[in-house]
C-alpha cells in the first residue's frame, strides 16, 4: 500500500519534472492527434478514402485542406486575423487569447503550487465558486468608490477561495482524509450552495431574474477596467494574473515559505525532523493554492458585464490542472501553458465556424496532457522500473551501430 | 560445489557497478567478500543470483557455464541466497516459511506439511540449528529467523550459500554462533560466499578473502592479514582506525532523561521507564543490537515521537521539553544527525546548498524577513563543503546524486554548524565509506572536546567502544546498564542480550 503510494508520488515527481524538450514535445504531439479527428471526421476525406487506390492524392489533400484550415482558423481566432478589415479587429483574437488566458493562468499557479507540495488540488471549481460568491457580494451588495471597490471585491474573492481550501487543508491535516476526495465533494457543495444563494434575492440572485440562478452584474465601480480601450474587452484581470505569476515565482523560488513547501512536497519525513509541522504545511500549502484560484474568481466575477450564473467557472478548475501539469509547476510554465489554453478558447469559435467542431481542441489539450503524464504514470501502474535513459542517444548509437569505436 | 565467476561486467548506463571480476569460491570454503558500501558486492551477488544480468562474463558452477533467467534458475541450480533483510512472514511457522515457494504436495496437489516439517528437522539437526518448525516466526529471536532463513535455502539443495552482510541484525553472541554454523556447513561441503564490511568476522570466520573496490577487485588476502591491511586495501589508502582521544573535562548536566516510555508504530511499548544524563563533554553511547528501542528514543528526544502521558520528562539545561514541537526542541540547542539520512536528513532532490539550511528556514543567517538569503547560504555553504571535505562538483549538486558518505557529510556539516550544547547521533556512520567514517568521528569527539554533550547510538560496537566515555546498553527499550569505556567487548555481547551487568 505505502510502497504502491510512494510508486505514484514518485510518478508525480516525474511528471512534473518533464523538461522543456519533452513538454514542447508533447504539444507537437497533441497537435498531431488533434489532426487526426478533424481528418478523420472530414467528409470529404472520407469519400476520397472510398477511390484511395485510384487517386490517392484526393485523400490526402482533402486531409491537407482540413487540418491547414482548422489549425488556420485556430491561429486566426487566437492571435491575429489576416481576413479582418481593419487592423483594430485584426489584433482582436490576441486581446482574447489573453483574457481568457488569464483566469486559467492564475488558478493553474494554484493547482501547480499544491503539486510542488506533494498535494493534488482537486477542488479548483468549488474554490472558484467560493471566491466568486464572496468577489459577487461585494461588487453587488457593497457600495464603494470606484478602484477601491474593484480592489475590495477581488481581495474578498481570494479570501472566499482560500477559505474553502484552507478547510480541505484543515480537514486533511485533522482526520487524515485525502484531498482529492475533500475537493471533489467540496465541488458539489460549493457549486450547490452558489446555486442555492442566487435562487434567493435577499442573498445573490438578481432582482429580475424571478426565479432562474443568476446575480446582479458587479456594479460599475467594482468591475475590472478596460485594458486597451473600450474596442477590446481584455481588462485589468490579465494584469493582476501576471501580478501572481510574479508573486507565485518569489513564493516558491526566493522565499522561507515555499522552500518549506518544497520540503514537505519533495520529502516530508525530512521535513519533520527539520522541525516543520507538516500538517500545517498542508493547511498553508491548500489555502495559498485556493488563494492563486480565489484571483482566477475574482477575475471570472468582476470581469463581465453580465451578472455571474453557476457556469460562470467556465470548467477553469479543471482546465487548471491540465495548466499546472503543462506547466511543470514553474511560474513560466504555467504562464506560457495558460496562454496556449487560452489561445484554444479565444479560438474554437472560428474552428466552429469552418464546421470542424471545437471540441478537437479538447481532444488536442486531453493529448497533449496524456503524452506528459503517461509514461511515468504507466510505469508507477504495472511497476515498472525507470529505465536507464541517462544517454539515450547513445543507447540508440550503440545499438544501431554496434558498440564499436574507441572506449 | 565450485563457483566461478569469470569477468563479469554490470554497467548502469554510465556507471560501471562491476568491472570484469573474477572469482572462484572452492568447494566447502568460505569466501569472504570485503568492500565498503557502494564498492559493487550487492550487485555482482545479484548477477550471481539471476537478478540481473551481466553484460560481460560468464558464471560458471563446476567449471559449467550457467545462464540464469531469473532467480528461479539461479535456484535450482543450486544457489542459495540469505539477504540482509530477511525474506520471511511473520505470521508464519517456521515449516510453512521454508516450503513456501517450494511447497511439498501429497495426493491431487494437496499440501503436505508434515513432509515440510521434516525436512526443517532433518536439516536443523543436521547442523546443530535448534529451530522448532512449528514456532511462529514473528516469536523467534533475529538470530533464529535468520537460521530459518538458512534452512530455506538448504531446503532447496543450496550447495552455494550467499549471505549478505549477515551480522548487521545480530548481537555478538549470535554472530559467533552464526560463524560456527557456517564453519559446519562449508565442512559438508557447502560453499560460502560471506559479503561483509566488518574486518574483525572476516578474519575470524573467512578462508579466503576478495576485496572489492570501485566494482573492481583490488586484491585478495590470507585471514591472516591483519585489520588496517584489510582496511587500506578496501579504502585505497592508509586508515587510522583507533580515534585519538584525549580524557575531556565534563561539565555542567545538559540533558536529563527521567523514567520516559513510547510507543512505536505497531503501538508497543519500545521505549520502557528510561532514564540517563549526559554532561557537557562527554560522548553517551546508547548501544544495543538493531531495533530494542533507539531508534524511538531518538525520535522521542527530538520531539518526533511523543513520550507516553506522565511516563516521566526530558529536560534540556533544566528546560522542559518532554511535550515540546521538533522545531523548539531544535532551537532550544539540539544537533541532530537522524540514523536514516536518506529519509530523514536529507531532501535528495534539494540541492546541498538548500539541504545546508533544511532546518533553518524560520530565522537564521540563511534569511532575510521572508527572502532566502541567497548570497549568505552560498558562501556558508561554500565554506562548509571544503570545511567538512564534502567530495562534489559543485554546491548546486543535488544531494541525492552524492555518494553516501558524502551525503552523511552534508547532514553533520549542517548540524555541527548550528550553535548547539547537545549532539544527538543516530548511527552517524551506517553505510559511510571507511574514509569518512574516520571523518565523522573525529567531527563527533571534537564536538565533544568543544564541551558539548554527545549522544551516540550506534549497533556497532567498535564504533562504541572507538568514542564513548560511558555506555549505556539498551534491551527491548530497556537501559540493561551503564558502563564505562573500559568493559569488555563480551560483557557488552551478553548485556545486549539482556544480561545485566
Amino acid at each position: 500500500m505505502s510502497e504502491k503510494e510512494d510508486r505514484f508520488s514518485q510518478a508525480m515527481k516525474e511528471i512534473l519534472a518533464g523538461g522543456f524538450t519533452r513538454t514542447m514535445l508533447a504539444v507537437l504531439l497533441g497537435f498531431v492527434v488533434g489532426a487526426i479527428f478533424m481528418i478523420g471526421s472530414n467528409e470529404e476525406f472520407i469519400k476520397a478514402m472510398g477511390y484511395f487506390f485510384t487517386r490517392p492524392m484526393d485523400a490526402f489533400s482533402a486531409a491537407w485542406n482540413v487540418v491547414s484550415a482548422g489549425y488556420g482558423a485556430l491561429f486566426k481566432g487566437s492571435i491575429f486575423n489576416t481576413d479582418a478589415d481593419t487592423l483594430e479587429k485584426a489584433w482582436r483574437p490576441i486581446t482574447e487569447t489573453l483574457r481568457l488566458g488569464a483566469p486559467l493562468i492564475a488558478a493553474g499557479l494554484g493547482i501547480g503550487l499544491t503539486f510542488r507540495v506533494g498535494l493534488f488540488n482537486v477542488g479548483g471549481t468549488g474554490q472558484i465558486v467560493f471566491g466568486m460568491i464572496f468577489a459577487t457580494w461585494v461588487a453587488t451588495r457593497l457600495e464603494l468608490p470606484f478602484i477601491m471597490h474593484t480592489v475590495v471585491a477581488m481581495i474578498a474573492g481570494i479570501l472566499g477561495a482560500a477559505l474553502l481550501g484552507a478547510l480541505v487543508g484543515f480537514l486533511k491535516a485533522r482526520t487524515g482524509a485525502h484531498e482529492v476526495i475533500l475537493t471533489i465533494m467540496l465541488n458539489y457543495i460549493a457549486l450547490s450552495f452558489f446555486t442555492f444563494l442566487m435562487r434567493d434575492p435577499n442573498l445573490l440572485q438578481e432582482q429580475r431574474a424571478s426565479g432562474n440562478p443568476k446575480a446582479d452584474p458587479a456594479a460599475v465601480t467594482a468591475m475590472l477596467p478596460k485594458l486597451i480601450g473600450d474596442e477590446y474587452s481584455l481588462h485589468w484581470g490579465l494584469v493582476i494574473s501576471l501580478l501572481a505569476v510574479v508573486v507565485y515565482w518569489w513564493l516558491m523560488e526566493r522565499s522561507t515559505i515555499g522552500f518549506r513547501l518544497r520540503m514537505v512536497g519533495f520529502n516530508p519525513d525530512a521535513a519533520k525532523t527539520a522541525g516543520i509541522s507538516v500538517n500545517r504545511t498542508y493547511i498553508l500549502a491548500m489555502g495559498l493554492s485556493a488563494a492563486f484560484v480565489g484571483v482566477a474568481a475574482g477575475n471570472q466575477a468582476l470581469g463581465t458585464t453580465t451578472g455571474v450564473s453557476p457556469s460562470a467557472h467556465a470548467g477553469i478548475g479543471f482546465d487548471a490542472i491540465t495548466v499546472a501539469l503543462l506547466g511543470g509547476s514553474s511560474a513560466p510554465g504555467i504562464l506560457m501553458a495558460g496562454l496556449l489554453f487560452g489561445a484554444f478558447k479565444a479560438g474554437s469559435p472560428s474552428m466552429q465556424v469552418l464546421g470542424i467542431s471545437p471540441e478537437v481542441l479538447g481532444i488536442v489539450q486531453g493529448a497533449i496532457v496524456l503524452f506528459i503524464a503517461a509514461p511515468p504514470l504507466i510505469r508507477a501502474i504495472f511497476g515498472l522500473p525507470k529505465p536507464q535513459t541517462t544517454n539515450a542517444l547513445g543507447a540508440l548509437r550503440d545499438r544501431l551501430f554496434g558498440k564499436g569505436g574507441a572506449k | 560445489m565450485k563457483l566461478e565467476l569469470r569477468g563479469i561486467t554490470k554497467r548502469f548506463g554510465t556507471l560501471v557497478a562491476n568491472d570484469s571480476i573474477n572469482l572462484t569460491v572452492e568447494s566447502g570454503e568460505i569466501h569472504a567478500l570485503l568492500g565498503e558500501n557502494g564498492a559493487g558486492k550487492s550487485t555482482l551477488m545479484n548477477v550471481l543470483y539471476g537478478l540481473y544480468k551481466a553484460d560481460e562474463g560468464q558464471i560458471l558452477l563446476d567449471d559449467k557455464v550457467q545462464a540464469f533467467g531469473g532467480p528461479g534458475d539461479a535456484m535450482a541450480a543450486g544457489i542459495g541466497m540469505v539477504h540482509q533483510h530477511f525474506m520471511l512472514i511473520p505470521v508464519f511457522t517456521v515449516a510453512e516459511n521454508v516450503a513456501l515457494g517450494n511447497e511439498p504436495t501429497g495426493f491431487a496437489g494437496s499440501l503436505d506439511m508434515n513432509k515440510a516439517r521434516r525436512r526443517v528437522i532433518e536439516i536443523s539437526d543436521r547442523f546443530g540449528f535448534n529451530v522448532d518448525p512449528d514456532a511462529m516466526v514473528e516469536d523467534l529471536p533475529v538470530g533464529v529467523q535468520q537460521r530459518v532463513e538458512i534452512i530455506k535455502a538448504l531446503s532447496r539443495d543450496a550447495k552455494v550459500l550467499v549471505l549478505d552482510e549477515p551480522t548487521a541484525v545480530l548481537t555478538p553472541q549470535e554472530t559467533d554462533e552464526l560463524m560456527q554454523i557456517m564453519r559446519q556447513l562449508a565442512k559438508a561441503g557447502t560453499s560460502i560466499v560471506f559479503i561483509t564490511h566488518k574486518l574483525r568476522e572476516v578474519r575470524e570466520v573467512a578462508d579466503r578473502i576478495t576485496v572489492i573496490r570501485l566494482g573492481k577487485v583490488v586484491g585478495t588476502a590470507a585471514p591472516s592479514a591483519s585489520t588496517s591491511e584489510l582496511a587500506s586495501l578496501m579504502v585505497g589508502r592508509d586508515v587510522e582506525l583507533t580515534i585519538q582521544k584525549e580524557l575531556s573535562e565534563t561539565g555542567a548536566e545538559i540533558l536529563k532523561v527521567d523514567g520516559i516510555s513510547v510507543l512505536d508504530d505497531r503501538m508497543q511499548r519500545s521505549v520502557n521507564d528510561v532514564s540517563f544524563s549526559v554532561r557537557g563533554g562527554e560522548i553517551l553511547a546508547i548501544a544495543g543490537v538493531q531495533g530494542n528501542g533507539q531508534t524511538e528514543l531518538a525520535e522521542a528526544l527530538l520531539g518526533l515521537r511523543p513520550v507516553i502521558k506522565g511516563s516521566g520528562k526530558i529536560e534540556i539545561k533544566g528546560k522542559d521539553i518532554t511535550t515540546a514541537s521538533v522545531r523548539e526542541v531544535l532551537e532550544s540547542g539540539v544537533a541532530f544527525i537522524p540514523e536514516d539520512r536518506k529519509k530523514d536528513g536529507l531532501v535528495g532532490e534539494f540541492t546541498i546548498s538548500e539541504n545546508l539550511m533544511l532546518n533553518q528556514s524560520f530565522k537564521s543567517r540563511f534569511t532575510r524577513g521572508l527572502n532566502i538569503n541567497f548570497p549568505i547560504r552560498k558562501s556558508v555553504s561554500t565554506e562548509l563543503v571544503a570545511s567538512f571535505d564534502v567530495r562534489t562538483p559543485s554546491i548546486e549538486t543535488p544531494a541525492g546524486k552524492l555518494s553516501g558518505g558524502n551525503q552523511q557529510k552534508v547532514v553533520v556539516a549542517r548540524e555541527l554548524s548550528r550553535d548547539t550544547d547537545l549532539l544527538i547521533a543516530s548511527q552517524p556512520t551506517r553505510g559511510v565509506d571507511v574514509g569518512s567514517i574516520e571523518f565523522i568521528h573525529e567531527q563527533i569527539v571534537s564536538e565533544r572536546d568543544r564541551g558539548k554533550a554527545v549522544i551516540l547510538i550506534s549497533t556497532e560496537l567498535d564504533e562504541v567502544l572507538a568514542l564513548a566515555d560511558r555506555i549505556a546498553v539498551m534491551y527491548r527499550g530497556k537501559i540493561v546498564g551503564i558502563v564505562g569505556p573500559e568493559t569488555t567487548r563480551e560483557t557488552l555481547g551478553k548485556m545486549m542480550a539482556g544480561v545485566s551487568a
